[in-house]
Parts: C-alpha cells; structure tokens; sequence
C-alpha cells in the first residue's frame, strides 16, 4: 500500500524506544550488591541516548529509510531495532529485547489506531521528533542531524492528501493487525481492555474538520435549506479543538505521541496475551515467505547506513533490565509464548551467495571487537540467531 | 429494532479497508456468501440461512503468473450480472475475477507497477458491476477500467478506461434500485471527494461531475437516481445524480466514514418510496437511515432511524443481507467476525 510508511513507522517506535530506555536508565539505580562496575550513571544515561539517536538518524541510513518502499515484516524491522537499541554501551537481553519491542509497538499501534484524523500521524510524530529533540538538547551536532530529518519530515509529509494518509495509516494498521499484548500502563488508565483491544471512546472532541454528529440539513433546488432535523448521536462529543502545528515548532496539541512513562508511571508489562482466540488467530506462518530474500536485500541495503558505534573496551558494556528483578526477566524468556516469538525469519540467506556476502559484511560491522564469531552458521539460521551470535 | 444474532467466525481478522465486507445471497441455494479482506488473504464465508452450516474458504493474491511476490488486498466484492455472478479482488499488483465461490479464477488484469516502488502507491479499488455485462473498477491513478464481461467464458476484455478522476479511485456503486428508467447507472467517487456520474453503454457517457471538497469519498451508492456519498469528515450527502442538486448534508459520524449500503427493496409499495441506508465508520457505530422519494416534488428527504454501537471496534464494513433491510452485518478492524443483526 502506501510507499511512504516506514519513515513514519520508523522515527516513532524509534521515540517509544527512547521514552523506555530513557525511564529504565533512570530507574535502573543498580542496587549496591550488583555494583561491581560503576553505578549507571546521568552521563551513562546521556551517552546511550545520545549514541542511539545519533544512530537512528544517521544520514546515510535516513537516505535509505526514507525512499519509497514497502513495509518490512515485523521480525524484519525488530532486526532493525535490535541493532539500534545495541548501538551504545548499553546491552539487553533477548528477553528484555522482546518485552521492549512489545511495549513500542503496542504504544505506537493505540497512537495510529486513536489519533483522530488520519493526518494527525503526522502530529504524532512530531510529537516524538519534539521529545527526541529535547533528549539532546544540550549536544548541537546531534540536534543538527535531528532538525535535519526533521525538515525532511515536513517537506514530505506536510503537501500529503488527507487520502494519501489514509493510507499510510491503513498499511500501519495492516502491519499492527493482531497484535494484542497487554499493556499495564494502558490497562491502569483504562484505554485497554483484559482481551487487549484498545477502547474506543465515543465521547470527547470530534476530529478538526468534523462536526459533532446530530444535524439534518436539507435543500431544495435552489440550495436553500428547506429543513432541519436533529436525531441522537449515540455518543458524548464536544466540538474540535484547534488543530496543532505542523511545522517545525508550535503547539501539536494532541498528546498521542508524547511521552507517558515517568518515575510514578513506570514501564512494565503483562506477557499473558490475549486469553482467548489468540491462539487461533495469530497462527505462525510457517511457510516459506517468497518475500523474504528481496526482503532480505532492501534490509541488507537499510542496514548498511545503520553505524554502530562499538565500545572502545568491552568492559564498559552496561546491561539494562526491562523486568523489575534478572529472575523475572529469565522466567520471561522461557514462558514467552510462541505465538509471541519474534524467532521466525527463515531466510535462505545462503541459497543465494550475493546476498549472503553482503548480509555476512553487515554483520561483520556490527560485531563487537574481542568476541569470536559463531563457529557454525548453519543453513536455515535465522537472521536474528546469527546477529545475536555476532 | 434490530437485535444482534450469533456471530459468524472468519479465519482470520478484518483490515482496515473501505468497504471490507461484500454480501452476496444465493436465494435458490438458501445460502449467503460473505467476504472480508486480511492484509494478502480474502476470507470467504458461506453460510445456510438456517443458521447451522458454515464453510470457509481463503483466497490468496495470487499474480497470474510469477509467485514472488504476495501483495496486498484492498477490498474484495461480488459484482452480481444479469447472466453470471463473480468475486472481484483488487490488489497492489491487479484485478482477479474468480467464479462466485471462489473456485476457479477466471480473469487477471496487470496494473501498471514500476520497478522500484514510487511514492504513488499503486492499487486498485472500486468495484461495480453495471447492467447487462460491465464490471468497472478503479485504480490510484484516477482511471475506472470498463470490462466487458461474456454471460460465460473467461473471455473477458478491457473495454474502455475512462479518465476523469486526478486523485485515487476510492469507490463504485451502480444503480442498485433494478429501475431501468433512471438515467445514470455509476458513480465513481475519489481521494479529492470529486464524484463523476456515467450511463453505461458500448462508449461511457460523463453525466455529471460533483465537485468535492478536498475530503475523501470513501463509499458511494447510487439509488432512482440519487447518489449516497459518505465522506472523511463522517458526513452523509445526497445529491441528485444527473443534476448534482445536494438534497441534503448530514453530519452523520464522528469519524471517517468506512461504508454506506443501501436494501433498495424496502418500502417499494410505500408512497412516498422509502428505502434505508446503512451507513458505518471509525466511531464504532452504525446506523440505519431512511430515504423517501417524493416523485411529485421530485425531493428525497433523510430520517435517522436506528443506531448500534460495535463497542471498541473501528468499523471497516457494513452491508445489508438481503434487499429488503431485514438484517445487515457488519465488521471492524481487527476482528475476526461478522456481527449480524436482524430486524425484531
């Protein structure tokens, strides 16, 4: 569907991920009896920030990001942000890893899925852009290759039809389908249900543009209003508020898209998944993906432009935890739920020599310095068992 | 008025498209065929009216020839002829028409797809079938592609393209109320809300252009005449077809407007005529409207009727069951049913 997704997609589950590990890094005071390295520290917290966005917005990476293309899979782009969420000093676990995906995409699928005109993604975005700006603030190179998308942005997206982001937003939905994972934090504010839809509200603020439902009009020949007659809407809404600014500063003024985890509001999750249907319904394709060697090469070629910025010594490696104690993340790992398995990209990588080479180069760029590479990469490896070998 | 009935079960969850959901009732057999579109799969749903038979069937995009690619549906829809019955899908790669139940395909229709993916996304969408032999579906970019369809065979060819629309095609209705003595038989309805009205025929004749406002139409209809257009801002306008006289303008949603159906049997003995509308969207309601034609003054007149609530559901299709409005079903993004409700 729409060719102009993955950006948008893209720059907003990267901004989840910030707000996450941004709260995680603040909470995560390791406890003195595991302080045998340094504690984490406000500059460590600053240095990852600042590593992971310059990373997520790196030129060449952003060049290819942002040329019409078609979504990735799911497990594609979670390859993506595997890489992304390693590109500090900062190091997850697969455990970790999954939770903090989860906790993106569901965070971003209730934004698409809630914001009030399909346009309004685009405020959304801004409202990540805003936030993501604020995170280096005080480091003006950083801020300079922010501004810079953030220009690209508007350029592209601002002329777009109200149609065109219909679209957008539709093959959004088409990527988020079925996924249901529970969410503590929408669940304490009621915006999601046990089952893990999320709750329409059917009160509230119309869309800019729309009227409050209710009123008859009708006309003769002429265009004169013959009649009026006004039925009962069903709902509780009030009129629009103003629309927010879609240029580079101003007021969004919708708050989907901001940053919801503080201190009192941390970030957690329930695994549990949906309690019935899921099964049924989230079946793991296991038939071979004709996509996935062409999906393979565009990620490949995406991943090219994505540097990892390698610790100079290993030892400064900080391992961040998005579960409250390490027995918690453990037990999450082994009790995952298969349909919740992230593990299924069968990439014939090595039928095809050519993309193999390349994807093996990529790898080999992201490989940490001092630690051997995995002795076997057996035909039928998934890309992220390799990349997690590396 | 209306009560909800026992779900039925589909294989796997609605997206969010316009009009995702087609009804076709196969009165001989006692049996209603349903479709819903899931991202590359088309989910087919034959039910018996009693209520106690279901059988599933999934169609896959599949690209005429080369199986490397799987792309995506954007709606699925029976085109119901004179002679035949045929399941239409559109995709980002072309135009499949399969037998009514799905069996065998008996036509492919390549778009126009670049090498490299441009920033026009390229679909189509919009499916009509228009009297004796015309199924007419529309593309993204503009063009509504005339198929002139054999009473059997798969001899089925492009009989014209008809440009008049700039922006995405987004919807199609042909006259559904069987009257022959109306003279527009298809709207076709785009991105930029413009509507353009045709009458059929070896050449297609451009009627009428209604101009839009730079809303989406996303769902059309077309009855005695009177076009049925549902909008982004979640209005409802009736216009005269041929004239493009707006009867009336309702403010009818609070969101985006996902589909509109008309049972064009309804009160056909009633005078003035009445027929109801169904119109649904994003708000998670649908509605039950009247229309009365009153052929004296010429006038339609609209009249709320009837409302549900599908509870945190984002509604991406709706239909009527059968002609006379007794019962219509409905879907939503992310569901893997379809609610119906009949009449109490």
């Amino acid at each position: 569907m729409s060719s102009r997704t993955l950006p948008l997609l893209f720059i907003n589950l990267g901004g989840e991920m910030l707000y996450i590990l941004d709260q995680r890094l603040r909470a995560q005071n390791i406890p003195a009896d595991k302080a045998k390295k340094a504690d984490w520290l406000e500059e460590d917290r600053k240095r990852v920030m600042n590593d992971i966005i310059t990373t997520m917005f790196n030129k060449k990476f952003l060049e290819e990001l942002f040329k019409p293309q078609e979504l990735y899979s799911k497990k594609a782009l979670r390859t993506v942000f595997d890489r992304l969420a390693h590109a500090s000093i900062m190091r997850l676990n697969q455990a970790s890893m999954d939770k903090l995906y989860d906790l993106m995409t569901m965070a971003f699928k209730y934004q698409v899925l809630l914001c009030p005109r399909p346009k309004d993604i685009l405020l959304v975005s801004f409202n990540h852009m805003d936030a993501i700006k604020d995170f280096v603030r005080d480091t003006p190179s950083i801020l300079s290759q922010v501004d810079e998308t953030y220009r690209q942005l508007i350029e592209i997206y601002t002329p777009l039809s109200a149609g065109e982001f219909q679209l957008i937003r539709q093959t959004l939905l088409i990527f988020f389908q079925d996924m249901h994972i529970r969410v503590s934090i929408f669940l304490k504010d009621k915006v999601q249900n046990s089952n893990g839809r999320f709750v329409l509200p059917t009160s509230g603020p119309v869309p800019c543009g729309t009227q409050i439902p209710g009123l008859i009009r009708m006309f003769s020949c002429t265009g004169e209003e013959v009649k009026r007659a006004q039925f009962r809407n069903g709902g509780n809404y009030t009129s629009a508020l103003r629309e927010g600014s879609f240029e580079m500063f101003g007021e969004r003024v919708i708050k989907l898209g901001t940053n919801m985890y503080s201190v009192s509001r941390p970030v957690e999750t329930h695994m549990s998944g949906t309690s019935k249907n899921s099964a049924q319904h989230t079946k793991v394709n296991t038939a071979p993906n004709p996509l996935a060697k062409e999906e393979l090469n565009l990620l490949a070629k995406l991943m090219g432009g994505l540097e990892v910025q390698r610790p100079s010594n290993t030892d400064s490696g900080f391992r961040v935890n998005l579960f409250a104690t390490d027995e918690e993340e453990e037990e999450a790992l082994i009790s995952r739920p298969e349909e919740f398995s992230y593990e299924v990209i069968n990439i014939q990588a090595t039928k095809d020599k050519q993309a193999s080479a390349e994807l093996q180069k990529i790898m080999g760029e992201f490989q940490e310095a001092g630690e051997p590479a995995p002795s076997s990469s057996s035909k039928g490896d998934d890309l992220l068992a390799m990349m997690d070998g590396l | 008025m209306y009560h909800k009935e026992k779900s039925i079960q589909i294989k796997s969850s609605a997206s969010a498209l316009y009009n995702n959901l087609s009804v076709l009732r196969i009165a001989p057999r006692c049996l209603t065929y349903f479709t819903v579109v899931h991202a590359n799969v088309v989910n087919m749903v034959s039910a018996s009216w009693d209520g106690l038979n279901y059988s599933h069937r999934q169609l896959q995009s599949k690209e005429g020839n080369v199986a490397t690619s799987s792309s995506l549906i954007m709606q699925a829809a029976w085109c119901v002829l004179p002679s035949r019955d045929l399941l239409v899908l559109t995709s980002q790669k072309g135009i499949q028409m399969y037998e009514s139940d799905g069996s065998i395909m008996v036509y492919w229709h390549a778009l126009d797809t670049p090498e490299t993916p441009t920033a026009q996304a390229v679909f189509a969408r919009g499916i009509a079938a228009v009297r004796e032999k015309y199924i007419c579906v529309g593309t993204s970019t503009g063009s509504v592609l005339v198929f002139d369809v054999p009473a059997k065979g798969s001899n089925i060819t492009l009989s014209e393209v008809l440009e008049e629309h700039k922006e995405p095609i987004t919807d199609m209705a042909s006259e559904c109320s069987g009257s022959l003595e109306c003279i527009a038989d298809l709207v076709s309805a785009d991105d930029s809300g413009l509507l353009c009205v045709w009458k059929s025929g070896e050449d297609f004749q451009l009627l009428n252009k209604i101009p839009g406002f730079d809303v989406s139409c996303s769902s059309v209809k077309l009855w005695k005449g009177t076009v049925a257009a549902g909008y982004g801002t979640g209005q409802i306008r009736l216009y005269e077809g041929v004239t493009g006289i707006l009867y009336a303008e309702v403010n009818a949603h609070a969101r985006w407007i996902y589909s509109l159906d008309i049972a064009p049997f309804t009160g056909l003995l009633s005078l003035p005529v009445i027929v109801q509308l169904l119109s649904a969207a994003e708000d998670s309601l649908v509605r039950v409207w009247h229309l009365s034609l009153t052929p004296e003054t010429n006038s339609v007149e609209i009249e709320h009727m009837y409302n549900e609530c599908v509870t945190d559901t984002q509604i991406c299709g709706a239909k009527f069951c059968d002609g006379d409005g007794y019962a219509f079903a409905v879907t939503g993004y992310d569901l893997s049913e379809i609610i119906r409700y009949t009449q109490a």
